[in-house]
């Protein structure tokens, strides 16, 4: 291949990531990694602290550049972090509105606010939010682009059991109403299970296994090939006695 | 080993009766306004801090005025309150303390326009940009460690005893704290806040005007009291020196002829000039940083 040809974009949608390294001074976080995500396909990548989730996660946002490989993503893509990250000193509409530009621009966020159910706290301060409103503040920044992929880094790990089953039953909405690539990243094997079209396991700066999960939402809480695939995935990630 | 086994062990029942005494003291927490206030409680309430931050100097100038009506304070050291307030009111209708009055505003307002306009727009560039910094930063640091008393022989030196070399002292005074706080607060930005702000597409000119400006609010505030404190200061500092009118020359005419009470007028109009700029700082931190809940002291 020429140097030329590296450059240039080989496919229209998803996300591309062939052999990926990321090196930090003597360690290698990530070790010739592959991955391709297909469009408004949600993938969860699950794996123990440390294994280099987020660090995949920033390189594909473009956070950060990797020190060997290619990466492909589109350019409109957007980010939930793990914190809602959002600016204290703007109220929750600003926050949404940050990106846009336009006039057009307080009706989308309006709407994106709408879709994740926060249409009447557009005029509060972000201090004033709980944990899960904030977090949900964040879903609509990152929606209201109408990006082609979004990246999600454990972005329910803060919270309450509750409010987390809940942003899952929101997530699934979510993506009936936009179309989108999803990646994501999370330690949370219940999670991985109840949000993911496949699930791949992330193991010293790899790619494991994959596990395409073709359960319907009911068979996802509360079925025999859902607890299979919950061992399978505990065994992988070196759980094996799930008592 | 053998030394622990050997120790006594705590009797059991005196363990027991332990932890039954702490569970035995307990707290009961009810509605703040269920007791029915006594009529002592709602007097006392009242009567307690009436004049909130201004208790204590009002506590002392009446103390004052009745040390010095008894004859414990000489009026040669310190005249009473009533009798500073009488030559206060004496002098403005005399038609000195007007014009002096006026002539202090004014240097103090030209040093600090000066001073805070050198101060932002250096510390913003210091801010901002690396070139900024190497540029302006350890000058900066320097003049930091400079007093402001110092500077004033060499300032006179050079720029004369006129107007000039007032207004340059209190824009020294005002331009120091106010690039190296404003520095401060850009860098100190949440630079977590500021990648997010980069995903979502945000240009620079909005990442300066929505998250790095506003992030730096309150460091600019902080520098702005110190801005104003030094500026009072470096007023004071300049008209003692080879003034012929102000504030500071009425305090210096003053001290010559040993009239202690227009001494005390001075003082006292400085005072409320300090006050003033930390209202002036609370006002805008109040508006400006609506969006922070602040600690609330009991």
């Amino acid at each position: 291949m020429t140097a030329a040809a590296v450059g240039v974009p080989r496919q229209q949608t998803g996300v591309v990531v062939e052999q990926v390294v990321r090196t930090f001074g003597e360690r290698t976080v990530l070790d010739h990694l592959d991955l391709t995500i297909d469009d408004e396909e949600l993938v969860v990548l699950l794996g123990p602290s440390g294994c280099g989730k987020s660090t995949l996660l920033r390189l594909l946002a473009g956070l950060d550049r990797p020190d060997g490989g290619r990466i492909e993503v589109p350019v409109n893509r957007a980010i939930v972090f793990q914190g809602d990250r959002l600016l204290p000193w703007q109220r929750v509409l600003r926050n949404v509105t940050l990106g846009l530009r336009g006039p057009d621009a307080d009706q989308r966020a309006r709407k994106a606010l709408t879709d994740v159910h926060l249409s009447d706290r557009e005029s509060a301060w972000p201090k004033q939010l709980s944990g899960g409103e904030a977090q949900r503040v964040a879903l609509a920044r990152a929606l209201v682009s109408e990006p082609e992929l979004i990246l999600l880094d454990e972005p329910f790990a803060a919270l309450d059991a509750i409010t987390r089953v809940r942003m899952h039953e929101l997530v699934r909405e979510l993506r009936r109403a936009h179309h989108a690539s999803m990646l994501l990243v999370t330690h949370d094997v219940d999670e991985a299970i109840a949000l993911a079209d496949r699930i791949v396991i992330m193991n010293s700066g790899r790619i494991g296994n994959a596990h395409r999960v073709e359960l319907s939402a009911r068979d996802r809480e509360a079925s025999i090939a859902r607890e299979e695939l919950r061992l399978a995935l505990l065994a992988e990630l070196g759980l094996a006695n799930p008592h | 080993m053998t030394d622990i086994s050997l120790a006594p062990r705590p009797v059991d029942s005196e363990f027991a009766s332990a932890t039954q005494g702490a569970a035995r003291s307990r707290e009961v927490f009810l509605p703040a306004n269920s007791r029915r206030p006594t009529a002592l409680a709602s007097v006392w309430r009242r009567l307690h801090w009436p004049l909130g931050i201004y208790t204590t100097p009002v506590l002392i100038l009446v103390v004052w005025e009745v040390a010095g009506l008894t004859g414990i304070l000489p009026p040669m050291y310190a005249p009473t309150p009533t009798d500073i307030a009488a030559t206060a009111v004496q002098l403005w209708n005399d038609g000195v303390l007007g014009p002096d009055l006026a002539i202090s505003l004014q240097r103090a307002g030209l040093g600090l326009a000066l001073g805070l306009s050198v101060g932002i727009v250096t510390g913003v560039l210091g801010g901002f940009l690396r070139r900024g910094e190497y540029l302006f930063n350890g000058l900066a640091q320097i003049l930091n460690t400079i007093p402001l008393l110092a500077v004033l022989p060499l300032m006179i030196v050079w720029f004369g005893i006129d107007e000039l070399t007032k207004v340059l002292l209190i824009a020294f005074g005002a331009g120091v704290p106010m690039y190296l706080n404003l520095f401060a607060a850009i860098r100190g930005v949440d630079h977590r806040l500021i990648e997010m702000a980069r995903t979502t597409g945000a240009g620079r000119s909005r990442i300066v005007t929505w998250v790095l400006l506003p992030g730096a609010l309150p460091g600019f505030l902080v520098g702005l009291r110190f801005s104003l404190a030094y500026s009072v200061l470096g007023l004071v500092a300049a008209e003692t020196v080879n003034a012929n009118q102000g504030l500071g020359f009425l305090v210096t005419q003053a001290q010559t002829y040993l009239q202690t009470n227009q001494v005390f007028v001075g003082l006292v109009i400085y005072s409320i000039l300090g006050l003033l700029a930390d209202q002036v700082v609370r006002i805008l931190e109040r508006v400006l940083l609506r969006w922070r809940p602040s600690y609330e002291a009991t």
